[in-house]
């Protein structure tokens, strides 16, 4: 059922879901097939409905053996050392443990609800072995589980923002639509996002450079429903200024840009800021290791700037990006078209050009081409900035989300800040993750933390009301 | 042959439009599951008009990207795969065309292509009352050789023969300047299975690199496989409807027995079976045309789609009719009918959709050539 019209407020509903993405469909999906009625309230409308969920591609997943999505293993162990080694130990490890033993039935769970893979092998950036790819990405995959939602008798209300739940002492008694109409259930799941798209928030911890973030994601993640949470006595997780934000295109929209904004040529060139400074090793590691410190070093220099400059030979060596590189024959006419200063910019170039050491670079290894003498240091790829023409990339810290979110427990249920469980409050995915990935990022593990505490808070739900069994 | 085969494509705005897509799908690339059209476009980095007719004709306009896109409308980039590479194909096949005056053809192709076949059914018709006495004309012929009591087989097959050898021609030439523009490389025996098993399992048509895709993506998302199958009952009517006319040259010629055969003679069997399955296979068609999410839809070679769809609904039902009345007096008129849209079909054949299948094989021959 899909309506905009309906009289979702004058019935009382079990299970009231905010927010349809990945979390929401899941939970969702779990408390209606074990007999619950569910209403989803999602702040988009339909065409834009799913929040990140859309610009997502893949979920991480333990398994022991080949499945027909996912090649090789990729025991509980491994996962387990990777997710302590990015999160530099901050994560609820319990709460950590539950996710990635429950991420082994989600690609089947999630298939069996329409959901398609690509087959196993022919996934890109090398992840075929951790990561399961959604086919078309996901919003593929949010059609599928809206489709099931629908046929297992969800109802859905787009676009309609929550602008506060109602609660005494812990207790939520119903929640406020934008149109002030008010709606009542049994329990209530939040699975509304994160805040990165509310630049105010976001300035509490970044001050006034917040301002010239760009926001990758959703911009209906606003935050609005955690807010009205914390207000109201339910624990934080995590800081308020962590937020993965890597190094994207300055002329992608404010919003929304997702994967195609992103800019790939920082290892294979120099990066300066609007100074026409270097600030840091741009061939530290592989970029898909280092892409997401980029936007914290873009976001510390003066206005949220810095330009990215590759030769024709470097332009080659990544991926082509959305908007076309600004390209010119010289470093002093790229300069002034990227409006930095043309002397310091050459001297800049220059420097780093002699630099460089002799003899190509190899982009398939950590090559060791490191530059001589120079400070910052480029510790590989190392490759005289010499052929023409020469492109610039203008890059501004682009927003995926943030961390900042309420505490559950294994039962995904909200904890209050004296410690006790919230009577009828669940949450699940981006707004709770914080409690598994307190910092640092593993590709997917968003997806998998959403796609896990779904279905547990569906079936917490489920259980609480005494319906039946479920999935 | 060089300047014949070699064409110098122009940028247009729906090569504008392909290559602006083309750019952030080549920075996004989730789709490459779906189909062909992404891993052939992972290959470019500029996409020039040469390469965006070659993607385009690689497109079996399934719709399955577009409701995957998180740059769909409404978002400010506003990707729209299918309806882009539809406008750019239907303008790829006027760049092809030969003769070089005939492209014109392909402006509002549905109108055009109506209007000929109706002029030739006319002049087809008409002739055939003006020459033939009524008696014969309206008169009841049994058994061998009532057909060519009414016209000789040296006219009725000699006028399909001359057609067949300019519609030949300008197949060909298209094919070539197609083949040779677009830089296609040929990638041996093996690329030509490969690209024939595509074409005969219409595996891209089902929204999934390796066949096993859901369909076509309706209105709602949802994916369905009507349009590959009504387009199977197209393709496979339209090829028994040619062997029974091959088979029908062969009996008169090789066994000197004239139509019309018996009702369950292979020529007979092969243009009923075929037949049918061309009425069935052509409505399902225009349905599920008419079904697709108006936001994929081309709306320039929308009048082309339906006009080729009618026209091969008519060459076979007209067959068809002519079977079930060649023993009465109408046959005249019925026999008449026919030919005048048989004609009519043939003639405009080159500049029609007709040729969709022709650059849709050439491409998936490309991207097998490519893809070794």
């Amino acid at each position: 059922m899909y309506t905009n019209n309906s009289n979702a407020a004058d019935q009382s509903w079990d299970v009231v879901v905010i927010g349809a993405g990945n979390a929401g469909l899941c939970a969702a999906i779990t408390a209606a097939e074990a007999g619950c009625s569910v209403l989803v309230v999602e702040s988009a409308p339909r065409d834009m409905r799913g929040g990140n969920t859309r610009h997502t591609r893949n979920l991480r997943a333990q398994h022991d053996a080949p499945t027909d999505v996912l090649t090789e293993a990729y025991p509980l162990d491994e996962y387990f050392d990777d997710l302590m080694r990015v999160t530099k130990g901050v994560t609820n490890k319990h709460l950590a443990q539950v996710t990635l033993e429950k991420s082994a039935e989600l690609t089947e769970w999630l298939g069996h609800r329409g959901v398609r893979f690509q087959p196993a092998l022919s996934g890109t950036l090398n992840l075929g072995r951790t990561n399961a790819f959604f086919l078309g990405g996901g919003r593929a995959m949010l059609n599928a589980l809206c489709r099931h939602a629908e046929s297992v008798g969800v109802t859905f209300l787009y676009d309609l923002a929550v602008t506060q739940l109602i609660m005494d002492s812990g207790f939520c008694d119903a929640i406020r639509l934008a149109d002030d109409r008010v709606i009542r259930a049994k329990k209530f799941i939040a699975t509304a996002g994160g805040f990165e798209a509310n630049l105010d928030w976001l300035a509490e911890g970044w001050g006034d450079a917040a301002k010239n973030f760009l926001v990758r994601g959703t911009p209906y993640n606003n935050g609005v429903v955690l807010k009205s949470l914390l207000d109201q006595g339910v624990q934080p997780v995590g800081d308020v200024d962590q937020c993965h934000a890597v190094a994207i295109d300055a002329r992608a929209p404010k919003y929304d840009g997702g994967i195609a904004s992103r800019i790939d040529g920082v290892p294979f060139g120099v990066v300066v800021n609007n100074a026409g400074q270097r600030f840091y090793d741009e061939g530290e590691d592989f970029w898909p290791k280092r892409y997401a410190i980029w936007g914290r070093l873009v976001a510390a220099q003066p206005d949220q700037i810095a330009y990215a400059i590759v030769d024709s030979v470097g332009a080659n060596r990544f991926m082509p990006s959305v908007f076309t590189p600004i390209k010119a024959d010289t470093i002093d006419g790229l300069a002034s078209l990227l409006g930095l200063d043309p002397v310091a910019t050459i001297e800049t170039v220059t420097r780093f050009n002699a630099a460089c050491p002799v003899g190509p670079i190899d982009q398939s290894v950590l090559d060791g081409k490191a530059t001589n003498g120079l400070t910052p240091e480029k510790t590989n790829w190392s490759a005289p900035i010499e052929t023409p023409p020469f492109y610039g990339f203008p890059l501004r810290p682009g927003i995926t989300f943030t961390y900042m979110g309420v505490t559950v427990n294994d039962q995904a249920q909200m904890i209050m800040q004296d410690g006790t469980p919230a009577a009828n409050l669940l949450a699940a995915g981006e707004i709770m993750a914080g409690n598994v990935l307190g910092q640092g990022y593993l590709a997917g593990i968003g997806m998998t933390i959403g796609g896990v505490f779904g279905r547990i808070a569906g079936a917490t739900a489920a259980r609480l009301l005494n319906k039946g069994a479920s999935g | 042959m060089t300047e014949v085969n070699l064409i110098a494509l122009a940028e247009s705005p729906a090569h504008d439009e392909t290559a602006r897509i083309m750019q952030i799908c080549n920075a996004c690339r989730y789709c490459e599951g779906f189909c062909a059209v992404f891993p052939a476009m992972e290959k470019r980095r500029l996409f020039a008009p040469a390469d965006t007719a070659y993607l385009a004709n690689l497109c079996h306009h399934c719709g399955a990207c577009y409701h995957a896109c998180q740059y769909a409308p409404p978002h400010e980039f506003a990707v729209n795969v299918p309806q882009a590479l539809a406008e750019r194909r239907l303008e790829s096949y006027a760049e092809f065309a030969w003769p070089r005056p005939m492209a014109r053809l392909f402006d509002r192709n549905g109108l055009q292509v109506s209007v000929w076949v109706t002029a030739i059914l006319i002049l087809v018709v008409g002739a055939m009352l003006m020459l033939i006495s009524p008696d014969l004309f309206w008169g009841v012929h049994l058994g061998e050789g009532a057909f060519y009591v009414i016209m000789p087989h040296v006219v009725m097959a000699g006028i399909p023969l001359m057609i067949t050898s300019f519609v030949l021609i300008s197949l060909i030439i298209g094919a070539r300047r197609y083949w040779r523009t677009t830089g296609a490389k040929w990638g041996g025996w093996s690329a030509v299975r490969e690209a024939m098993a595509a074409a005969a399992t219409m595996r891209y048509l089902g929204g999934d690199n390796n066949g096993t895709g859901s369909g076509c993506s309706g209105p709602d998302e949802r994916g369905s496989m009507a349009r590959r199958y009504y387009h199977h009952f197209t393709f496979y009517g339209f090829m028994l409807c040619f062997a029974s006319t091959s088979l029908g040259t062969l009996y008169h010629y090789l066994l000197g027995r004239e139509a019309p055969y018996g009702y369950f003679e292979l020529p007979v069997i092969l243009g009923t079976v075929g037949g049918v399955m061309l009425c069935v296979g052509t409505a399902g068609l225009w349905r599920e045309k008419r079904r697709m999410d108006p936001a994929t839809k081309s709306w320039t070679s929308l009048g082309m789609d339906y006009a080729f769809i009618w026209l091969l609904f008519w060459v076979s039902a007209t067959g068809l009719i002519l079977l079930a009345v060649r023993h009465t007096g109408f046959m005249g008129l019925a026999l008449a009918v026919h030919l005048g849209v048989v004609y009519g079909f043939f003639a405009i054949l080159p500049f029609s959709k007709f040729v969709h299948g022709l650059y849709r094989s050439a491409a998936l021959l490309a991207y097998a050539g490519e893809s070794r």
